[in-house]
């Protein structure tokens, strides 16, 4: 079972489990902050809406298209 | 019929919006109608930016861009205006060499500009290519939002907005697909390339134009970007092409242009002409290719044959007058196009000489001298 670090948080997760899955499992659902301070999460789930970047090991990534890996770093704040 | 209002303006993208202000500033009613479809105030990049292809885009660019220097001060937030300035980007000596002849002609109009080489430009935009032999700074071009500066410009206690599409046009009024009648004294088209539809008599020719934005990456670019080459290849080309056109906008993403086509009207994004245009981007700002994009769509841009807009009363219909005809600057000359359209209409000496924008130009004299 892939362990990440969510805002710095340990998650544990099954394998095959997106990260837009464990921003909702370890956190606020939210994947990052907009310009104007909203929390913002995953929509459309299928890679088109672009509201899920998120940054993972220092890459933006959407969260709905990325796999959780063991010891991948995930940031979802500011 | 009793009117509907003093005036009508068809569409309510900047054109009409900067319009509808200068008469509703006037003390007429205004009815703006708008059929909500896409169209290029909604789609362009809001560069504000003078051209000076010829005499008359100079002196109507330059003198618009001052009139949003003034806006700029009073309009809200939402509406992201800045005053970044441009630099036309030189990839060799013979672009060099156009800048420095662009420089000249600017610099007899009193605009604000500079010539950079190589190592200032660089200092200036550190992500742009090194190979890079210089660029001209214009400095008192602009970007905005232009969807919501066309809100606050149609924010006036004489103007209604309302979401109607307009079917047909006879003599001072206007049927609405709905099969109602609305009259005024004064029509105004502003409905870009939907003006063909109405009148088509109009020498309107579309040319799409792809666009993409990227994440936000705050602090990369500053100024807004075009290549020169924008000179020679896009405005002069018959076929596809393509020009870097790369522009920060306040919320740290990067909008990035240019595309032009002459052959489709399609809404779609063509991935062989956005993959061009992306291509062209990077080689200025080698960088770019490491960036994250999350749209790319497309618009319409209404080009005359001499890519200056028709502006003023039509030749052949008395009480229709024309603002349409803006090419990929309508934007940008929103308020000149305004103030010279109100001034002919009010029978004023207009700010500016308004031949060159007059639809007789294409349509010939009046039909009832």
């Amino acid at each position: 079972m892939p362990e990440l670090l969510l805002d710095g948080q340990p998650l544990k997760v099954d394998e095959g489990t997106t990260v837009a899955a464990a921003l909702l499992l370890g956190g606020d659902g939210s994947s990052r902050t907009s310009v104007s301070g909203q929390r913002r999460a995953p929509f459309c789930g299928m890679g088109v809406c672009q509201e899920c970047r998120v940054s993972t090991d220092g890459q933006r990534r959407l969260a709905c298209q990325t796999l959780c890996r063991d010891g991948m770093r995930v940031e979802s704040r500011p | 019929m009793s009117q509907s209002a003093d005036i009508i303006i068809i569409g309510a993208g900047i054109i009409g919006a900067a319009c509808a202000h200068e008469l509703a500033r006037r003390g007429l009613r205004v009815l703006v109608l708008d059929a909500g479809r896409r169209a290029a105030t909604a789609a362009g990049m809001g560069h504000l930016i003078v051209l000076d292809d010829n005499p008359a885009e100079l002196a109507l660019s330059q003198y618009s861009l001052q009139r949003w220097r003034d806006w700029g001060r009073d309009m809200p937030a939402d509406c992201a205006y800045r005053q970044n300035g441009t630099l036309w980007l030189a990839a060799n000596a013979e672009e060099m060499a156009v800048a420095e002849a662009k420089y000249q002609v600017l610099r007899e109009q009193g605009l604000d500009c500079q010539l950079l080489g190589a190592a200032a430009l660089q200092a200036a935009e550190p992500e742009l290519s090194q190979t890079l032999h210089g660029a001209l700074k214009v400095g008192g071009d602009g970007i905005l939002y232009a969807p919501n500066a066309a809100r606050w410009l149609l924010q006036h206690a004489q103007i209604e907005l309302r979401m109607a599409r307009v079917v047909e046009i006879d003599h001072r009024r206007v049927r609405l697909d709905d099969g109602a009648w609305l009259s005024a004294e004064v029509l105004i088209l502003a409905n870009g390339v939907y003006a063909r539809e109405l009148c088509p008599e109009l020498p309107l020719q579309a040319k799409k134009g792809h666009l993409l934005i990227t994440d936000r990456y705050p602090g990369r670019v500053n100024h807004t970007l075009v290549e020169l080459g924008y000179v020679t290849s896009a405005h002069n080309a018959s076929g596809p092409s393509v020009a870097a056109n790369i522009q920060p906008r306040p919320t740290g993403q990067l909008l990035i242009g240019a595309s032009r086509q002459f052959d489709s009207e399609a809404p779609e994004v063509e991935p062989w002409m956005l993959g061009k245009m992306l291509r062209r981007a990077v080689d200025y700002m080698p960088g770019l290719a490491g960036l994250n994009a999350i749209r790319a769509w497309t618009g319409l841009r209404a080009a005359s044959p001499d890519g200056l807009p028709l502006l003023g009363e039509h030749p052949q219909r008395p009480g229709l007058w024309l603002a349409v005809g803006h090419e990929g600057l309508g934007v940008t000359t929103a308020p000149g196009s305004a103030d010279l359209l109100v001034a002919q209409l009010f029978g004023e000496t207009a700010p500016l000489a308004p031949d060159a924008y007059l639809p007789q130009r294409f349509l010939g004299v009046a039909a009832h001298a």
